[in-house]
């Protein structure tokens, strides 16, 4: 049964190509292996529930958007220009639908895969890598934060909220937000061994939603309170994109590029690590 | 093996079916309350915490912008405040309702099947569901309670209050509780249940519902939301207790008699349901 | 033929202070069949993780196909087909898809695995299952997909941890003629288990483990002359009167083993001995003359049952 291989790479021969490059026994450059299992898996959920994720800041959206935006008029933005209210929380629930995205896959999906479905034991006995699981798991979880940021996009852009055309840059913004939030939250996840813990997760979540400037200026808070919160990573998304939407361009954004650069940096260490404990010790 | 002798005066003699069948629901209802007692700190610690959580955020931060806008009295001439007050509280006993009708239910038909085992006993479908309603009632009792002493102690309702907001707070979670629990004993595949509905139902409704913004400031075909849900009646109804917001006599009618029949439909659909499922 | 596929030298596993694995040697040769025997905890599946270089090992060396997997555990990985005591299927993809996808974890290309996963299907007998949920399989078509996965990159050794653990026996012949098949192709099995029948079916080689160690080693059949007699006899008195009985025929045979059910009597002749039992007085509630197997050997070695 092996004759048909004969004009196809053997596994072994494939295996041999990576030898003795650097951290071949940690990275086989084989991620795209798990975004294809991924996508097949995908097919067979419920779309309903992948929907599901993207509505919810649609309807925080429309509730305080039009509704609070009544009673509220307008607000001053970082430079002291006055928006409207939907466009002053429009980007902040932008970058929320990033971090969703990303968080739903990376973490509680992760959790599933990794103590009930035994999942990442039957990849690492294959010839991957465990650099090749995280960064696989981790670009997932980051393509879900970004469909839902690029749909939210399309929700918000005819609705006249997003007035500068540096808002564009929104979408790539997004992608950096999700990739931080899908790398940190695998890490965070992979030592996690109950579902209490897992609950702490949520438990962080809701107060970092609520905090980070979504849905009025950080101004309302003393000072200590303000830079507490300046050190979350949804404050930073936050403060990136809506500066990006309302076109406020300016060195500052930088500093918030090189806070996700480090969370996805720390994120991908840690995973990699943990996989490489939990599962090869 | 050991030869240890047992006593033995059979069920006729220590069972007193009478009395087991009037009591049915409440050895449920004890079930689910020693359940309930193993995750008592965090029931309590959520209970506190998240109301904390939403006064500060909604209340104090959206609030200083309401008020510095349209001035203190804003919204039916009171502070926003006290106008989210009732909202957040019918808000918090309809999700205490909904933990305790809606996990149970999941495991008591799909994960440990312990319905199943309630119905080889003495009670009935009928009793099984009444003893569920009846401890998620008490957990939203418990949770409504906690928030009104935290709510106090911001100042946003007064001690007038207390008791006529705990009421409308429980006819939300009676309401609420028992159209889940009918829900909830439909599912036979729980993929993804906890999701839709947290993200289709709860989520929009909580919005939705003149929660925090008078409904009427809603775009004309987003107000519909409002009318069918709980939250927007129970809050209603809380805000003309609270602080006395003028109403139509028909429609304080229309408020208690809606959550009151939501609540007796739902427990009479879930009890045909729970009846046909476990004894099919 | 005589290549050594695996090579372990004073090879130990360390958790903490617990020593799983305490020095053992042992050398697998090409196309053989070799058996792992012991009871739970007695190190198998420690050394099993070793060798399917997904364990670091604490000490000792430890080659396969003369590569450390300390050092070259992708590469090493590429050539094992690894089937793990519990199924661990992919639950959220098909049949077919479980076959094709763990064949892309190893970098093979679509269009070989597009045929591979059909020879596969008919090698499992599940190619009527090929869109099927992995849900709705039973135990035994689970574990033979469990095993044509690990086949989808043509492995010259293929682990098999428990190979047949919870199935019914008609499940197990099945699954003991696939494995035959595949030794017949010159694969390398290696084996764990701890029924005593698989290992004398499948193995034409094993050790026999307890607390790490390895007891013995040979051939079931080498094993059996060495440490078990022909013929055991088996008898029972009911639970007051075995040791009163065991006490009396204890000269009987050529070894008495006492448990705490039954009495075995471990002798050339079972008829005979039941004979003499009788003569004696004893008239035992059953008896059982069946010829020696690894349980009993087991028993020698250690003292103690296999499956308790």
């Amino acid at each position: 049964m092996s004759l048909i291989g004969a004009t196809y790479d053997s596994a072994i021969a494939i295996a041999e190509r990576r030898s003795g490059k650097l951290g071949s026994n940690l990275y086989v450059g084989r991620s795209s292996a798990l975004l294809e299992r991924n996508l097949l898996a995908v097919r067979s959920s419920t779309w309903l529930t992948v929907f599901s994720g993207f509505v919810e800041p649609v309807f925080y959206l429309l509730a305080f958007g039009l509704g609070l935006g009544n009673l509220i008029g307008g607000v001053t933005d970082g430079s002291g220009h006055p928006v409207s209210y939907a466009a002053f929380i429009a980007p902040a629930l932008l970058a929320t639908s990033a971090m969703n995205g990303a968080i739903y896959d990376s973490t509680w999906n992760v959790f599933f895969k990794m103590h009930f479905q035994k999942f990442y034991n039957t990849v690492l006995s294959t010839s991957m890598g465990p650099l090749d699981v995280a960064l696989g798991e981790i670009s997932w979880g980051l393509l879900r934060g970004l469909a839902y940021a690029i749909g939210f996009m399309a929700v918000i852009t005819p609705m006249g909220l997003v007035p500068s055309w540096w808002g564009i840059l929104a979408i790539p913004a997004s992608l950096l937000v999700a990739f931080g939030f899908s790398s940190f939250g695998m890490a965070v996840t992979s030592y996690f061994k109950s579902f209490q813990q897992m609950n702490w997760l949520n438990i962080f979540m809701l107060p970092m939603f609520l905090f980070s400037g979504t849905f009025y200026p950080l101004s309302v808070y003393p000072e200590w309170l303000q830079s507490i919160i300046q050190a979350f990573p949804l404050w930073q998304a936050v403060e990136m994109i809506r500066a990006l939407c309302l076109g406020q361009i300016g060195l500052g954004l930088l500093s918030h590029v090189i806070y996700f650069v480090v969370m996805i940096s720390i994120g991908l260490v840690f995973t990699t690590r943990r996989l490489t404990a939990l599962f090869m010790r | 093996m050991n030869s240890t002798k047992m006593t033995w005066q059979g069920a006729a003699q220590i069972v007193d079916i009478k009395k087991a069948i009037f009591w049915g629901p409440w050895y449920v209802a004890e079930q689910r309350l020693r359940n309930m007692s193993k995750w008592l700190v965090s029931l309590i610690s959520f209970g506190l915490g998240n109301p904390i959580l939403f006064l500060f955020a909604i209340g104090l931060g959206v609030g200083s912008l309401v008020d510095a806008n349209a001035g203190g009295k804003a919204i039916d001439g009171v502070g926003y405040l006290a106008f989210l007050a009732p909202a957040l509280l019918a808000g918090a006993a309809i999700q205490a309702a909904m933990d305790e009708t809606s996990f149970p239910t999941l495991q008591g038909f799909l994960w440990e099947k312990n319905f199943f085992a309630m119905n080889a006993t003495h009670l009935t479908p009928n009793s099984i569901v009444i003893g569920v309603l009846i401890a998620s009632l008490i957990r939203a009792a418990l949770t409504t309670l906690l928030y009104e002493i935290v709510l106090i102690l911001f100042s946003a309702i007064t001690w007038a209050s207390v008791l006529p907001l705990f009421v409308s707070a429980m006819l939300a979670a009676g309401a609420f509780g028992a159209a889940m629990l009918a829900t909830a004993s439909k599912v036979v595949d729980d993929d993804g249940f906890f999701a839709i509905v947290g993200r289709f139902v709860i989520a929009p409704m909580m919005l939705f519902s003149g929660t925090y913004f008078p409904i009427a400031s809603l775009p004309i075909y987003l107000q519909p939301i409002g009318w069918i849900s709980p939250v927007w009646h129970a809050t209603n109804l809380g805000r003309v207790l609270s602080y006395g917001l003028p109403i139509e006599p028909w429609l304080f009618a229309i408020h208690i008699g809606y959550l009151l029949s939501m609540f007796v439909g739902g427990s009479l659909i879930a009890g045909r349901i729970f009846a046909k499922r476990l004894d099919s | 033929m005589a290549e050594a596929m695996i090579k372990a030298v004073g090879l130990t596993k360390k958790f903490e202070e617990f020593v799983a694995v305490d020095g053992i040697n042992f050398e697998v040769k090409k196309g053989e069949a070799f058996g792992l025997l012991g009871p739970n905890g007695a190190g198998k599946s420690t050394t099993m993780r070793m060798i399917s270089a997904t364990s670091q090992r604490t000490a000792g060396d430890l080659h396969i196909l003369g590569k450390d997997p300390n050092q070259k555990g992708p590469e090493i990985r590429a050539h094992l087909g690894v089937v793990p005591q519990s199924d661990n299927l992919d639950r959220e993809l098909k049949v077919w898809e479980n076959l094709f996808i763990y064949g892309r974890y190893f970098g093979l290309s679509r269009a070989f695995l597009k045929k591979k996963v059909d020879e596969l299907l008919a090698f499992a007998q599940l190619e009527e299952k090929r869109d099927a949920k992995t849900d709705s399989l039973s135990g035994g078509m689970k574990r033979r997909l469990t095993i044509a996965r690990a086949l989808v990159s043509e492995p010259e050794i293929l682990l098999l941890d428990e190979p047949t653990t919870g199935l019914d026996p008609q499940a197990r012949h099945v699954l003991w003629d696939r494995l035959f098949r595949l030794k017949e192709q010159g694969v390398t099995l290696v084996i764990t288990t701890h029924y005593m029948d698989e290992a004398e079916q499948l193995c034409d080689r094993l050790i026999v483990m307890d607390k790490g160690r390895i007891m013995a080693e040979g051939s079931p059949a080498e094993l059996i002359k060495q440490y078990s007699s022909k013929e055991v006899l088996e008898v029972r008195f009911g639970s007051t009167k075995n040791a009163e009985a065991a006490q009396n025929i204890s000269g009987l045979g050529d070894r008495v083993e006492v448990l705490p059910d039954r009495i075995l009597i471990y002798t050339e002749d079972g008829e005979k001995v039941l004979k003499q039992i009788v003569k004696l007085g004893f008239e035992p509630v059953t008896s059982l003359v069946r010829r020696s197997s690894l349980e009993d050997v087991f028993l020698r070695l250690t003292g103690r049952q296999l499956v308790d």
